[in-house]
């Protein structure tokens, strides 16, 4: 059995005196596999990949990523993990305004040091892949919903992260382009990529993962794996 | 009230940092306007006060008894300009005694019969009017200890009894040295030498032109050269306020930067606090509340801050106060003088009214914008300026962090020119401040004349409690100077003697500095001409040049000795002591007027190699007996004043710095605030706490940088303004070696601190954007 690259022990995180966002989680995900979270609004699907991405910190228990106990690592420690273990999409992209498509691309490459020379290639090669590299010099606010996402993959992807975590990456998204997105993170699992998606679209997370966690209330109500499940239906 | 009343202390709870900056602010521009303004109307009162109630002279003139009859100078107060006189009295020089009672100056007694009514009444401090013959009152001024009960001995005239002091007594204009019964007047007066006195004050005298004329007019009448000195009130109120007189521009200077700064610094903070909380206002407006309403609560969230600063301001203000008046309290020999109550109504009525008025102005614009408008500001802020600079950032070879950072000011450049114009304020006070203290330094030297090694200092009378020491063995200059040339290591060597001595047109006595040797090394700092270099050759001070109405070339005649002496003035020398009132000469000079050279004191430059200490010790050996001890460096040229000035204008500096930094701090603090999203966004990234710590100092360099290139040429023009007009009102031309301080090495650091107080405003806010938690940060839409 391979080591897993996420494994949430008890995890808890209660904001300010609300109820706990998430309550208890014990999850674990293997390389290569691709996991939906599925729930409503304000079930702690955010808060619980914001753990994940060493954003947040839990009251209890542990998170442990390729080995990395992030729930331990300080401010600056976190920033240096998530550089190198985590590549992030959000819902409304974050791309920024001022910066060209090509340079939100290197971003991460350039934080970590990386010279810009390799950094620009490594870009140029993504953005092609991705099949936006006639927008590279363009500004984030010409482009289409769809293709801000598709820079925004390109963009997580850009310092080759073990870990990939999408935060409702279709949902401000047409359903063209939230087809087109879903198409995108499906050939990346295919080429091997560990993704961690989180969705209230059911629809969504069916065509991308086989996995599908649901819950409510910041707890796991159901951890289903359809491929499992046919295999034992068989 | 009440729905008003919450938006406002919701408003100023939630924006804690934004109302701690206006506090602050508030605070310091408060503090040092208090200062400024106190000690520029402190400046001016006393002597005007003492001038008004004591009916001051605006005009004294001193006639040749010989030339004009007391009848003729009666008539002379008949014109027009006059708008009474006094006088003629009997006037004389007289020469006490040299013995335990004090030095033997020559002094002024003028016969008057009581202390005056309608012009220069003679304000008596102690003791009381002279009754009879032998009975004299000193001046509070006066060469001679003032005090009841004390006797004086004359030298001159010769044959006088001596003389017993009834009270101390002082005249505005200081028209006397003392005074005596008119019917004394004849057995002091020499024969040939009596003089009279006559006081004038005029209808109009607020110019030197008008005294002038008013001169003329009164001396129409009268043979010609009759008058032989004269005072005009303006000159006595120059000497009264020279001290703090150097006070006054430097003040209006720092008064000056800091009213600018603190209006805008002030304003900009409010308009910004204001500016932010425009889509707040678009909420508020939605909710039901009218422009007025809107405008209201803006205005009571910024003036519950700065009432706040105001409030401390002033208490500030007051204690910066303290020392500097016991300054001032010294220079004017007054005492009890305090912070003008008006000077603090018109200050807090000034800056609250200023922060009223831009809350008002900015909330009013806020107020007016359709609200969907303002509900819309932040949303899409406008990412479309300063693209350029990102893009170029981009392609230097800079880290990341550091590249974001230097375009930020061209993104938001007039947030960036608000923050620039602080720290180009602060720059210009703290050039100001580094080139006024070289150049107050400069002018210390020039004072001190200390640039000797080893100096012998004239032996002062020792006042003790009792008075001056009596049988104190007085060095013999002559044997000082034989011990001095044969000690080994003397290098250059010259001795200077004091001696005291009227001069032809100038109403007090002078100070006459003879030198034996070539006095030119000793630190004496030309302005115009040259130094002495024969016998019957005179350097002078500016002061004096003024006080005498002479120039370069002039001649001018010392009298009081034993013969009188005429010298020929062949430069213009930086020297503020005795108020200016000297006259530098080759001893040889003064030969034919046989001076008493007990007051001197001999300066040495040792040979190179000589150990200074070491030759003070051998040195003193042979001085010892001699009753004469000599030591290592120059005479003793301290100043409280200048360390006054110096600690004041660092206060000041330090107060324009702080206001400079909060400036920036405002500014990053929006900018921060603003761009939190975009923060988060690079923290998700992986940006680390330090490189975010980078990226918003980073993001002051370039405005820091502008500010302090451009602040310190207009430090050091601003200083080029300054020093010179110290210089004039306190009567004195500062020659270049004064003005000209700023040397380019010099120069490098001071505009290196526009960037320091930049990074300095930015590091709080640094450290808070650094902090902020990011997936708090992501949420905000
Ligand atoms: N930073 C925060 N501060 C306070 N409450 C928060 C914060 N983040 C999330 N919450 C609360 O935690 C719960 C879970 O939120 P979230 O994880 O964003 O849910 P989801 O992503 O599933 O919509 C909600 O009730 C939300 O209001
Ligand atoms: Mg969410």
């Amino acid at each position: 059995m391979t080591t897993p690259v996420i494994e949430l022990c008890e995890v808890s995180r209660r904001h300010d005196d609300g109820p706990p966002a998430v309550d208890d989680v014990s999850l674990t995900v293997r390389p290569g596999e691709a996991v939906a979270i599925l729930g409503p609004s304000g079930s702690g699907k955010s808060t619980l990949l914001n753990l994940i991405a060493g954003l947040d910190r839990p009251d209890s228990g542990t998170v442990t990523v390729d080995g990395v106990r992030v729930d331990r690592l300080g401010e600056a420690a976190s920033a240096l993990y998530r550089r190198s273990k985590i590549g992030m999409v959000f819902q409304f992209f974050n791309l920024l305004d001022d910066l060209t498509v090509a340079d939100n691309v290197v971003l991460p490459a350039r934080l970590a040091g990386t010279a810009r020379a390799e950094a620009d290639r490594r870009a140029a090669e993504l953005l092609e892949d991705l099949g936006i590299d006639r927008h590279a010099g363009a500004y984030p606010g010409r482009l289409s919903g769809g293709e801000r996402q598709r820079v925004a993959v390109a963009r997580a992807l850009m310092n080759r992260p073990p870990l990939l975590l999408a935060d409702e990456p279709t949902g401000a998204l047409d359903t063209a382009a939230g087809q087109d997105v879903s198409r995108l993170l499906r050939d990346l699992h295919a080429e091997g990529q560990t993704i961690v998606l989180v969705t209230h679209d059911l629809a969504l997370a069916r065509s991308c993962t086989r996995r599908t966690v649901r819950i409510g209330d910041g707890r796991i109500t159901e951890d289903v794996d359809s491929r499992a499940a046919a295999e034992a239906a068989r | 009230m009440s729905a008003l009343g919450k938006v406002v202390r919701s408003g100023v709870a939630r924006r804690r940092v934004q109302t701690l900056v206006i506090g602050l602010t508030t605070l310091m521009a408060v503090a040092a306007a208090v200062l400024g303004g106190t000690l520029t109307v402190v400046s001016d009162a006393p002597f005007d006060d003492a001038f008004a109630r004591q009916h001051g002279a605006h005009l004294s003139l001193r006639f040749d008894a010989g030339k004009v009859s007391a009848g003729q100078l009666s008539a002379s107060g008949d014109t027009e300009e006059v708008s009474a006189a006094a006088g003629p009295f009997p006037t004389a020089t007289v020469t006490p005694r040299a013995d335990k009672e004090g030095p033997g100056w020559p002094m002024t007694v003028v016969g008057r019969s009581g202390p005056g009514r309608d012009v220069d009444e003679v304000a008596l401090l102690d003791g009381r009017w002279p009754v009879r013959a032998g009975e004299i009152v000193l001046s509070a001024d006066s060469p001679l200890i003032p005090e009841p009960g004390r006797r004086i001995a004359l030298a001159r005239p010769s044959g006088v009894p001596t003389l017993t002091v009834v009270g101390v007594a002082r005249s505005v204009t200081r028209t006397a040295d003392a005074w005596v019964l008119p019917s004394q007047m004849p057995a002091l007066t020499e024969p040939g030498s009596g003089g009279y006195q006559m006081l004038y004050r005029f209808t109009r005298a607020g110019t030197a032109a008008r005294i002038i004329a008013g001169g003329k007019a009164v001396t129409a009448s009268l043979p010609q050269k009759a008058a032989v000195g004269e005072q005009s009130w303006l000159t006595a109120k120059k000497n009264a306020e020279r001290d703090t007189a150097l006070y006054v521009p430097f003040l209006v200077a720092f008064g000056a930067l800091g009213l600018i700064m603190s209006v805008l610094v002030v304003g900009n903070v409010v308009a910004s606090a204001v500016g932010a909380g425009t889509r707040r206002i678009g909420i508020l407006k939605a909710v039901g509340f009218t422009p007025a309403q809107v405008v209201r609560a803006h205005v009571g969230q910024a003036l519950v801050p700065a009432a706040a600063g105001t409030g401390l301001g002033v208490l500030a203000g007051h204690l910066f106060a303290v020392p500097v008046l016991a300054e001032a309290e010294d220079a004017y020999g007054t005492s009890s003088l305090a912070v003008a109550p008006w000077v603090d109504l018109a200050v807090i009525a000034g800056v609250l009214g200023l922060v009223a008025a831009t809350a008002w102005a900015s909330a009013l614009r806020a107020g007016r914008l359709r609200t969907v408008d303002a509900l819309a500001v932040g949303r899409n802020a406008s990412a479309e300026r300063g693209r350029w600079a990102v893009r170029l950032a981009g392609r230097l070879p800079l880290p990341q962090p550091v590249a974001l950072g230097l375009a930020r000011p061209f993104a938001r450049p007039a947030r960036a020119l608000a923050m620039g114009t602080a720290v180009l304020f602060g720059t210009v006070a703290v050039t100001f401040t580094v080139g006024m203290g070289a150049s107050l330094g400069e002018v210390m030297k020039a004072k001190a004349h200390d640039v000797a090694d080893v100096t012998v200092p004239e032996p002062l009378p020792d006042f003790g409690p009792g008075g001056p020491v009596a049988d104190r063995p007085r060095a013999d200059p002559a044997a000082v100077a034989a011990a001095v040339e044969a000690a080994p290591g003397t290098g250059k060597y010259y001795s200077a003697a004091t001696v005291r001595a009227t001069v032809s047109g100038l109403t007090g006595i002078a100070h006459v500095i003879a030198f034996t040797g070539d006095a030119s090394w000793g630190g004496y700092t030309m302005v115009e001409g040259r130094w002495i270099d024969k016998p019957g050759e005179a350097v002078v001070p500016t002061p004096f040049l003024t006080a005498t109405g002479t120039r370069i070339g002039d001649t001018v005649t010392l009298g009081g000795l034993a013969e009188p002496v005429t010298v020929r003035i062949v430069g213009e020398v930086l020297d503020p002591r005795n108020d200016g009132m000297q006259v530098f000469t080759d001893v040889r000079t003064l030969a034919s007027a046989r001076p008493d050279l007990t007051d001197t004191s001999h300066h040495i430059a040792v040979t190179s190699g000589t150990d200074v200490a070491a030759y003070v010790d051998a040195l003193n050996k042979d001085l010892t007996p001699l009753g004469a001890t000599a030591r290592a460096g120059g005479l003793d040229g301290g100043s409280d004043m200048v360390v006054t000035l110096d600690a004041l204008s660092a206060t000041l500096t330090s107060m324009l710095v702080a206001v400079a930094a909060l400036g920036v701090l405002n500014g990053v603090l929006l900018d921060t605030r603003e761009r939190v999203r975009e923060i988060g966004v690079h923290k998700a990234l992986g940006m680390t706490p330090r490189q975010t710590v980078t990226m918003v100092i980073t993001s002051v360099v370039v405005t820091g940088l502008v500010a302090g290139a451009l602040g310190v040429p207009l430090g050091v023009t601003v200083h080029g303004w300054v020093m010179p007009a110290m210089g004039e009102s306190a009567g004195l031309r500062l020659p270049d070696s004064v003005i000209a301080v700023y040397h380019g090495a010099e120069l490098l650091p001071l505009a290196l601190g526009g960037l320091l107080i930049a990074a300095l405003g930015a590091l709080l806010p640094a450290g808070w954007a650094a902090r902020t938690r990011t997936a708090t940060a992501l949420r905000t839409e």
